[in-house]
């Protein structure tokens, strides 16, 4: 079994953060807290590079826009060391739009909205409410699962094979690929390069063999779009959307999920408000959203840029700390409170600007059914033992297991 | 009352689409756009200023007469 990263402990949070440090990824809003009135921009020079942490809404919003000075050509929250860089400078992770800045950024963009537009995710709702239909007939009887290995961690990677054509049967593969990339990879080079190849591997192979019998699915439709800058290197571009598609919405979708699962298993009240009142769902999952932001990109400054009093220069990153930004008390009434009818809820869990999550609408569309459907089965469950839930954190913060009783 | 979004602001989150897809639509790109010339039925009134404030972008106005 995989460890996450050691990590040595931290006496100064605004000079030497850690966002791998234990007590961190289990509950990182008192450091926000503590950050956002001393020192808002805090750094740290671990891991090979100076990195900043924004921790106030208005400063994530102003540095989501400042492109591509601080470009997303690195777009993970740790850098690979510079001899085991080897894939178009990008950290490991080639996968556009997402780890492109314009103007690649923007046609690589523009091919793949429109299938997640609003309307079009709609396609996939009714699989989505099989497949947690039958996620939950496999152990409603037993009144125990682990809600996050056994129900959250199952949907996405079932959603994104479906919808891009894969075997179903490969999606604990695709789980286990892209936790060894974003997880456990972060702080580990080799396992993180060791992954990615594998999930290139593997999407040369599937995207090739639709370049050369294109079939009635959605990579072959990506293959096939008339875009002149893809033109005579359709293989590799796909390949790069593919990448993405695969790695994006997998942890980061079950991580919402599991964490909306635990914050109702452990806060009896709103399990009951919610669980009597459908109409609140919509509130109540933007709220878990913000509450429970599961991702953190990064940024790379590509030369000096000044913000407010200090200047990232040239080669240091910038963490895209949406998570903390919707923590921020000038930006949300109440915010280390959860208010499952908050109506006034500007929050960027999707991030903001540019590189808005392309996929939050059917990040959305899983989170809404998954969350209904468990509570149509099971109205009534707590989190059986708040201690043994173990959290991820890093790129993605989520619940890792969380034993539920019903 | 009435509408305007900023084209250049709008990232297609589509909350207002989701909140009041009586005032708002979005194209296959998710970006929005008014309905109705942007003008606001007195009745949708709560609605309009919830999807200002829901805005992550801050793309969606009142247009000031």
């Amino acid at each position: 079994m995989l460890s996450p990263p050691a990590t040595a402990p931290v006496d100064d949070w605004t000079t030497d953060y850690d966002i791998f440090d234990p007590e961190y990824v289990k509950d990182p809003t008192p450091v926000w807290k503590d950050l956002r009135e001393g020192c808002p921009m805090a750094r740290t020079d671990r891991r090979g590079i100076r990195s900043w942490l924004p921790t106030k809404y208005a400063d994530v919003q102003a540095l989501a826009k400042i492109v591509p000075e601080l470009s997303s050509k690195d777009p993970l929250v740790v850098t690979l060391p510079p001899d085991m860089d080897v894939v178009d400078n990008s950290s490991g992770l080639n996968a556009p739009p997402i780890s492109a800045d314009p103007p690649e950024q923007i046609w690589t963009r523009r091919m793949i909205l429109p299938a997640f537009a609003p309307r079009a995710v709609e396609a996939h709702r009714e699989f989505t409410e099989d497949l947690c239909n039958r996620l939950i007939d496999g152990f409603i009887d037993d009144g125990r699962c682990d809600a996050a290995v056994d129900y959250a961690q199952q949907i996405p990677p079932r959603v994104i094979a479906h919808m891009l054509g894969f075997d179903p049967n490969k999606a604990d593969d695709f789980t286990e690929w892209v936790r060894g990339v974003l997880e456990l990879g972060l702080a580990d080079p080799k396992i993180r390069v060791k992954y990615r190849d594998i999930i290139q591997n593997f999407l040369i192979t599937e995207v090739t063999s639709r370049a050369k019998e294109p079939r009635d699915d959605y990579l072959s439709e990506l293959l096939a779009m008339d875009i002149p800058e893809m033109k005579g290197r359709e293989i590799q571009v796909v390949v790069g959307i593919a990448n993405l598609l695969l790695i994006a919405g997998i942890d980061t979708t079950w991580s919402s999920i599991g964490s909306a699962l635990y914050h109702f298993g452990t806060h009896p009240d709103d399990r009951r408000r919610l669980a009597a009142d459908d109409a609140l769902f919509p509130t109540a999952l933007e709220e878990m959203l913000r509450y429970y932001s599961p991702v953190t990109m990064a940024r790379m400054a590509q030369e000096d840029v000044p913000f407010g009093d200090i200047v990232i220069r040239d080669g240091e990153k910038v963490l895209m700390n949406f998570p903390g930004a919707n923590h921020d008390e000038d930006a949300f009434e109440d915010a280390d409170k959860v208010l499952i009818d908050r109506t006034r809820n500007r929050h960027i869990a999707f991030g903001s600007g540019i590189h808005r999550c392309a996929g939050s609408n059917l990040a959305r569309l899983e989170m809404d059914v998954s969350v209904r459907t468990w509570f149509a089965r099971i109205p009534e469950f707590e989190v059986s033992n708040p201690d043994a839930v173990t959290w991820a954190g890093g790129q993605v913060r989520g619940p890792r297991k969380l034993p539920m009783r019903f | 009352m009435k509408l305007s979004i900023d084209s250049e602001l709008c990232q297609g989150h589509n909350r207002c689409f989701a909140l009041a897809p009586e005032l708002v639509d979005v194209d296959d790109y998710g970006e929005a756009f008014v309905l109705n010339d942007g003008v606001v039925p007195d009745e949708l009134r709560d609605k309009a200023l919830l999807i200002i404030d829901n805005c992550p972008e801050f793309a969606i106005s009142e247009v000031k007469s």
